[in-house]
């Protein structure tokens, strides 16, 4: 079934081995080399790699030595409240970043919520279900979706997707799910379209085809015999899925939904368009207008007049680098878990 | 029909206000320099018929010894005009003009920090930022005056009805005082229309913008509390509402949101043929803006404007004036260091303030009046270069 995947991009490739320590089939094998220093070639280009794994990590840290440096003063001025404050005011020289904060992991948490499980679903259908013939089309639509620039998506969400929520989907969860204890505060209030919620929904999209296409390796990547197996047993393939494949890939998928939710941290001009762009409430309600911390610095940096404020937008920069940071831990660390429980992924090659 | 009335009203104004020292040109037979194709505004054949300023005409072609590049950054507020004065320019000079339009903060950044030769701004340099720019004492030239409107979307009120605002109720919206459109205080001003009991959405610019800090000077020169809350700046701390990204960020949330109000430039309302309001002014008038009402604004305050021309013209005196009206300046340093560039320079600055004028209203700016390109004449006299003055007077 699984057994001769759709091309497979050398991007993808390196992602899956990224994010699971395995090559999908149809890439080629890793070869263990052998230290010869005697071979000029080999050392030199020993040195070469080296030097481009050093240029990433300077890269890195010379960001990080910026950001920080050109955000001292504001770091320094209002010291801890710079995170803990939610007034930003360039009259009067309050700057604190707590709302910002605030939009960009609401945004990014609706943008997992709603896309990650289309997004397996998606990759499940073309891994296990989808005729051969029909699989090429559709990796190739996915692919494509990833290549749309990111300021297409915020027009369309600007001028299609916001007014369509504001008309029909926020009444309709409004009068549904706005009924129910707890959740129900999430979408309480005037349904504008521009809010938390839509810029929640463009994220989804956005991240859709990166899931999708990495998760979808991913369950290729299950050792077909793995599933012969289980059929041989007699299971459905819904019992397949679930006991064989599932389990087997779900440290790739974590990883899949993390590359995405990186998207999703740091996606600006699509966002931008449709969050509303208001710094002032953090409120319950997903029908508020916010502001991610990537739109706020493409709204904001370009008029910052004053060293203060110009101080304080490259300190939201420095915040969105280090959350982000953050983030990614976290997920790796649930990744390790993942696969420590299992096993399963790293006896394979 | 409306562009008619607009000529008619800005020719009455010109020639009564210029005192008959300019002759009032006919259509066609407007001042013209040598340069021929590329001198006129496109697509309309001559500009609109206009007192020709005083001191047209000296910049008459090019000039021996004069650099053939200028570069310059900041207001994308005047940005149609400047790109359309250059492009005219270079026809008559070949001086050729790079300007980008980043945003007023970024021009003075840009001029502070002398990565250009000329800067561009909508809201003047702070006291502040003049100490800190590195070439020294800098001058603010004004090109041009434009103004800032109230457009709304209400679909109860037809397109040809024109709400009516005072400085209070815009301040009362913008505040979050005044919720919804059946608010009394709305009501009182606008007895003839049938305002819908909603709630009010507003729109204001989310990225930093020479507009909003002219409507937000406007606002904090009518609301004590309005000043005291937010304040006057290119980005100001708003209430509430939504953001949108530039005039047609705002102009987009207008429209898509039922009920909603916003403020946009001028001349993109008129470009984009939205519906705007009337504004009470400080003699309590109700003025539908024009190029005419923003003209008066500039010529009721030119008394009271300061010797740097550093000034706001919001809520000006005089029956005629739109109240939120404001200069847009280039910024030039007193003091320049290359002789060729600031030959270029001082040139192009005397063509910008006298001939180029008369594309302003083409564009939907209004034109200076005359007592502010005195003093603006005296600034670009007063640049110097080496010790001397730099401009040629050619």
């Amino acid at each position: 079934m699984a057994a001769q995947p759709s091309p497979i991009s050398s991007a993808s490739v390196a992602a899956v081995r990224e994010v699971t320590g395995v090559a999908p089939p149809g890439a080629a094998p890793r070869l263990v080399t052998h230290r010869s220093t005697s071979i000029t070639a080999d050392s030199v280009f020993q040195g070469g790699a080296r030097v481009a794994g050093g240029v990433i990590i300077a890269a890195l840290i010379g960001i990080l030595v910026l950001l920080a440096l050109d955000s001292r003063m504001a770091l320094s001025t209002f010291g801890l409240s710079f995170f803990t404050t939610s007034t930003w005011d360039n009259v009067k020289q309050q700057f604190g970043i707590l709302p910002y904060i605030y939009g960009t992991l609401m945004t990014s948490a609706v943008a997992m919520v709603l896309g990650v499980p289309v997004a397996i679903g998606a990759a499940l259908y073309v891994a296990e279900y989808c005729p051969n013939w029909l699989r090429t089309p559709i990796s190739f639509s996915v692919e494509l979706l990833a290549a749309i620039p990111s300021i297409i998506y915020g027009l369309w969400g600007f001028f299609i997707l916001s007014p369509f929520m504001r008309a029909y989907v926020e009444p309709a969860l409004q009068a549904t799910l706005g009924k129910l204890p707890v959740i129900g505060a999430l979408f309480s209030g005037n349904p504008i379209g521009k809010d938390l919620f839509t810029g929640g929904v463009i994220l989804a999209i956005m991240i859709l085809p990166t899931v999708m296409a990495v998760s979808r390796e991913v369950i290729l990547t299950v050792p077909p015999a793995q599933r012969e197996g289980m059929l041989a047993l007699g299971a459905t393939r819904w019992e397949t899925i679930t006991t064989a494949v599932l389990p087997y890939a779900r440290g790739g998928i974590a990883g899949a939904a993390i590359l995405g939710l990186g998207r999703a941290l740091g996606e600006t001009m699509a966002v931008t368009l449709v969050i509303g762009n208001s710094s002032r409430a953090i409120t319950g309600s997903l029908y508020t207008p916010g502001y991610t911390m990537a739109s706020a610095i493409a709204n904001q940096f370009n008029e910052a007049d004053n060293p203060l404020y110009s101080s304080a937008i490259t300190g939201v920069a420095f915040a969105l680098l280090l959350i982000a940071g953050v983030v990614n831990v976290l997920a790796r660390l649930l990744i390790w878990q993942m696969q420590g429980g299992r096993g399963a992924v790293k006896a394979v090659i | 029909m409306m562009a008619r009335v607009v000529t008619r009203r800005s020719w009455l104004w010109g020639a009564s206000t210029l005192l008959g020292a300019a002759a009032l040109a006919a259509c066609g037979a407007d001042q013209s320099a040598p340069g021929g194709a590329g001198q006129e505004a496109p697509a309309g054949g001559t500009p609109r018929a206009q007192a020709t300023v005083a001191g047209s005409g000296i910049v008459a072609g090019p000039f021996p010894g004069e650099a053939k590049n200028l570069t310059g950054a900041g207001a994308t507020f005047p940005a149609a005009l400047y790109s359309q004065w250059f492009e005219t320019y270079y026809g008559l000079t070949q001086a050729r003009v790079n300007y980008q339009a980043i945003g007023s903060g970024g021009g003075i950044k840009a001029i502070s920090d002398q990565t250009v030769d000329f800067g561009a701004t909508d809201g003047p340099m702070t006291d502040q930022q003049l100490t800190e720019a590195k070439g020294g004492p800098i001058y603010h030239v004004p090109t041009a005056l434009g103004a800032v409107v109230a457009t709304y979307n209400i679909p109860e009120v037809p397109a040809s009805t024109r709400l009516r605002f005072t400085g209070d109720t815009l301040a009362g919206i913008f505040l979050g005082d005044i919720k919804r459109w059946s608010d009394p205080r709305l009501k009182a001003d606008n007895p003839n229309v049938t305002l819908p009991d909603k709630d009010i959405v507003s729109v204001h610019r989310s990225d930093g913008s020479g507009t909003t800090y002219i409507f937000t000077d406007y606002l904090s020169a009518v609301s004590s509390k309005w000043k005291d809350s937010i304040g006057t700046s290119t980005t100001v701390n708003w209430p509430g509402g939504l953001g949108g990204r530039g005039n047609e960020g705002v102009t987009g949330e207008v429209k898509q949101n039922p009920y909603s109000i916003g403020y946009v430039e001028y001349i993109y309302a008129k470009q984009n043929k939205l519906g705007y309001a009337e504004m009470k002014n400080k003699s309590g008038a109700w003025i539908y803006p024009d190029e005419a009402a923003v003209s008066a604004a500039a010529a009721a305050s030119s008394a009271s404007i300061p010797p740097d021309l550093r000034a706001s013209i919001v809520n000006a005196d005089g029956a005629t004036s739109y109240p939120i009206s404001g200069f847009t300046w280039l910024l030039a340093y007193q003091t320049m260091t290359d002789q060729a560039k600031a030959v270029a320079l001082t040139r192009l600055l005397w063509w910008s303030t006298h001939d180029g004028q008369r594309f302003n209203a083409d564009l939907g700016y209004a034109a200076l009046p005359a007592e502010i390109i005195k003093k603006a004449e005296e600034f670009i006299k007063g640049i110097k270069v080496n010790g001397s003055p730099a401009f040629p007077n050619k």
